[in-house]
């Protein structure tokens, strides 16, 4: 639920120049209607107000009091994209440079070591290996600063991370050869062998995956990118009858917006004038465009297809349809599942676990191994620190999460957290609610039967003047069908509402009951006369409602909800996932029966009262199932919340976002089975990137450690290691990505 | 040998220590307010003492720009913030109880911990 719309606004203060203004300004701003709290900063002349307060209304209550004030900090999204755009790039830079450097030294080296010996036993060998660790050296520093820099800091803090692993790693290959270099007779004649080409190469080959994987994460931002993109950057509003273009931050609410074809809509409001095709299809999903005209909304982001409109703006800024979208993806692209979790764990504890185990791995070499052990022992050593990736781990559940979420977004379904998209890809039993889920939701009156003498059109008169004040949908069948009939309608005394059965009130001295059977039961009113056409009515999928004039029956009306054309389809898909699926409705049996059986759904429980569709949800999740409900997220509200997840399915963009755990922006069901298609898909890619790092890893540090040398005589070199490792989370950042192509069945 | 293997056992011990069981001091927050620093691997501070039941207010100064500087994450109050660099980067938290609250980079390198007394 949208609990509190309790917002924080930042402002620049103009003019206050005396300590005691402070206080003025702070009570001018708390006045304002919505304002919860008002803090102002003298030193900085800023003022933080916390509150619903619109914006306008705060800068005009500083302006009163003579002082100006302006909207300040929040940042757009765009910039903030543009601003992340270019310190990535940056960085992306910066690595590269650091990569062709260590590189460049590291190669040559390593080509020579493959073609000469790199032992030290003449004093010419001596100085020259002397020199060529003084310039690696001088790589290590300059293009692994980085690394040495984050585990010192972390060292000092006691905590230990991937930079630890590196710095660890190359600088014990560095010290041992230096070692070499300086007091080779320490060492037996076997052992006297450099590798200054490990740590140029690992920090290189680090230094090159880093960069590669920044690129490949900048992909998997790319839908929230496409979502920020949509926001048009200015506004042709209507002020004093001037067009003028102005920043899309200086709209205003009740601000006159015109649009041309082919334009984007840049704030929410309704139509004024004109009419138009709107293309909604990257907020929705929807493909089709939607006609638009006066009274209609309009939404930011969507484009104008076809005619000129003139719209009064509704919600602007942060409040738009199109921000609350950017918002949600936002925060739940960066929420995870509890899937994660133990690779959570495992990489909270995994530096200083790879430190001791290289620690054992090189004690192992010392205590057992073949001569010259100690040489052994610093590779086994490096080799370890180097191959171990604590990133592979700690990235696999967050990037699927990242391209997962934006991936929904893009087909109109927003998904609240990681945590709902893990639990939607386990639905074992999906909860349908008839109305507006699988038929359209507006009803219309279809047939009208009078009984002991009463007028068809004085019965409309009744029952569209009773309802005229509900809010039921099958009221609003009613009032249309009176409206095209030009019925004048009357007043209405003592309406009541009777939940599940109808409603009661008096129109025209008479005493009427519209309604259900139930309610026509309750007051014992005789209906057996229109059993049989109710009967035939209910077999057609058509809701028979009974009106009661002064406790005799008089009419018998039909509305149908017509079946929304996609929903056999979409049903069908469900099940075929093995999705069992459950329809419940408030209508008869034998209207429930009809539509349940022209959607292909057997399990179908029909006359439900609002209360029990929590009861049945509860019931289904205690037979074991996984439940999902879906519903308008309006009146279902208490069984969604109820649900392992809950489905709110919205027609367009008028849907309440974030009233469920799933917001579906198409009315169509296909969302509902693309939403668990994306989900599945999703999870299926964290598994397989949990797998892969966890098997990297396990299988990764006992072979650099050299469990395979007794039996091949195999053990790692460092500069595979830090190959492997680099690629390690750079193949988990690319197949998260393999995610960006994932198309749902359509069958 | 027995030497080296005897420094093995040290230096383990060492680690052991070093990175688990020493308690870092904590620092004490100004009206529930503080900056951390984001750099070179480490939030700085990264053990904050909070009131519990007031709301925390936290500004986020991030001078890495490795991309795993990036995300923070309060994962017992699913609360996650991309970090812009610079310090421009205010998460307010809801009043807390009593209790240790983590929080870290998505892959756990960055660590930091709030104290709620």
């Amino acid at each position: 639920m949208n609990s509190s719309k309790s917002t924080e606004l930042n402002f620049i203060i103009e003019g206050a120049n005396c300590s005691s203004c402070v206080a003025k300004i702070e009570k001018a701003l708390k006045n304002v209607q919505g304002t919860n709290n008002a803090e102002m900063n003298f030193a900085e002349r800023t003022v933080r107000v916390e509150g619903s307060a619109e914006q306008n209304m705060l800068v005009k209550a500083v302006e009163d009091i003579g002082y100006g004030a302006k909207p300040m900090g929040n940042k757009s999204d765009q910039d903030a994209l543009d601003e992340k755009a270019k310190s990535d790039n940056a960085h992306y830079k910066k690595l590269i440079r650091n990569m062709m450097l260590a590189l460049g030294v590291g190669v040559p080296l390593m080509v020579y070591g493959l073609i000469f010996d790199m032992s030290v036993t003449t004093t010419t060998q001596r100085i020259a290996w002397f020199a060529v660790g003084i310039v690696t050296l001088v790589v290590m520093t300059v293009s692994g600063k980085h690394f040495y820099n984050g585990a010192w800091q972390g060292f000092k803090n006691h905590s230990a991370n991937m930079d630890t692993l590196i710095a660890l790693g190359t600088g014990t290959a560095w010290l041992y050869s230096m070692f070499v270099v300086i007091a080779p007779s320490l060492l037996p004649e076997v052992a006297r062998h450099v590798y200054f080409e490990a740590s140029s190469m690992i920090i290189g080959l680090i230094s090159l995956g880093l960069a590669f994987e920044i690129k490949a994460r900048g992909r998997t931002s790319q839908a929230i990118k496409r979502l920020i993109g949509l926001q048009a950057k200015t506004a042709r509003v209507v002020r004093q009858g001037q067009e003028q273009d102005i920043d899309i931050s200086d709209v205003q609410i009740n601000d006159n917006v015109r649009v041309r074809p082919g334009e984007k809509i840049p704030v929410d409001g309704n139509v004024l004038e004109g009419s138009s095709r709107v293309d909604e299809s990257m907020l929705t999903g929807e493909p089709m465009p939607v006609s638009k005209q006066a009274g209609d909304k309009v939404v930011a982001g969507s484009i104008n297809k076809s005619g000129t409109l003139l719209f009064e703006a509704t919600h602007v800024g942060h409040e738009t349809t199109l921000a609350n979208i950017i918002n949600m993806v936002k925060r739940a692209q960066n929420s995870k599942p509890s899937i994660g979790r133990l690779a959570d764990v495992v990489s909270g504890i995994f530096v200083p676990t790879v430190m001791i185990i290289a620690v054992l791995a090189a004690l192992a070499w010392l205590n057992f191994g073949p001569e010259p052990s100690i040489a052994y022992a610093v590779v086994a050593l490096t080799t370890v620190l180097i191959i171990a990736c604590p990133c592979a781990l700690g990235l696999a559940t967050p990037m699927s999460v990242m391209v997962g979420v934006g991936k929904a977004a893009e087909s109109g379904i927003l998904i609240r957290n990681g945590e709902s998209l893990q639990t939607t890809s386990k639905i074992t039993t999906m909860i349908l609610d008839k109305t507006g889920t699988i038929t359209q939701g507006k009803p219309q009156v279809t047939d009208v039967v009078t009984f002991n003498n009463a007028d068809e059109s004085n019965v409309m008169l009744l029952v569209a003047s009773l309802e005229s004040g509900s809010e039921h949908p099958l009221a609003d069948a009613i009032t249309q069908y009176a409206e095209k009939q030009s019925l004048k309608l009357s007043k209405v005394t003592d309406f009541e509402a009777i939940t599940g059965k109808g409603v009661s009130g008096t129109v025209n001295e008479q005493t009427l009951l519209f309604g259900n059977k139930a309610l026509m039961d309750k007051y014992e009113i005789a209906v057996d006369e229109a059993a049989e056409r109710a009967q035939g009515f209910a077999k057609d999928a058509k809701t028979p409602m009974y009106l009661a004039s002064n406790n005799q029956l008089t009419a018998l009306i039909a509305v149908a909800d017509p079946i929304k054309e996609d929903s056999a389809e979409a049903i069908k898909r469900l099940q075929n996932k093995g999705i069992h699926i459950v329809m419940l409705t408030g209508d008869n049996q034998a209207t429930a029966h009809a539509v349940a059986k022209k959607v292909g759904i057997n399990d179908f429980i029909a006359e439900v009262l609002p209360e029990d569709k929590v009861n049945e949800v509860t019931k289904r999740q205690q037979q074991g199932e996984v439940v999902g409900m879906t519903g308008d997220g309006i009146n279902d509200a208490p069984a969604l919340a109820t649900a392992d997840v809950g489905f709110a399915i919205g027609t367009g963009t008028d849907v309440a976002i974030e009233s469920a755990d799933v917001t579906l922006m198409r009315g169509s069901l296909h969302g509902l089975a693309d939403a668990i298609a994306i989900s599945s898909a999703t999870i299926g890619n964290i598994k397989q990137n949990l797998f892969g790092a966890f098997i990297y890893n396990v299988a990764g540090i006992p072979l650099a450690a050299g469990v395979l040398y007794p039996f091949f005589g195999l053990l790692l070199n460092p500069v595979v290691a830090g190959a492997a490792m680099a690629l390690s989370s750079l193949t988990v950042v690319t197949n998260a990505n393999r995610l960006r192509f994932f198309k749902p069945n359509k069958s | 040998m027995l030497m080296i293997n005897i420094l093995g056992a040290v230096l383990i011990t060492a680690i052991i220590y070093w990175f688990w069981l020493y308690k870092p001091k904590q620092i004490e927050t100004d009206n529930n307010t503080a900056t951390i620093v984001v750099d070179n691997g480490v939030y700085q501070p990264a053990n904050i003492k909070v009131a519990a039941d007031k709301k925390v207010e936290l500004t986020f100064d991030r001078k890495d720009s490795a991309p795993c500087a990036e995300t923070v994450v309060f994962p017992q109050l699913d609360i996650s913030k991309s970090l812009a660099m610079g310090d421009d980067n205010k998460i307010t938290l809801p009043a807390l109880k009593a209790g240790e609250y983590v929080f870290h980079c998505q892959m756990q390198m960055y660590k930091g911990t709030l104290i709620a007394k």
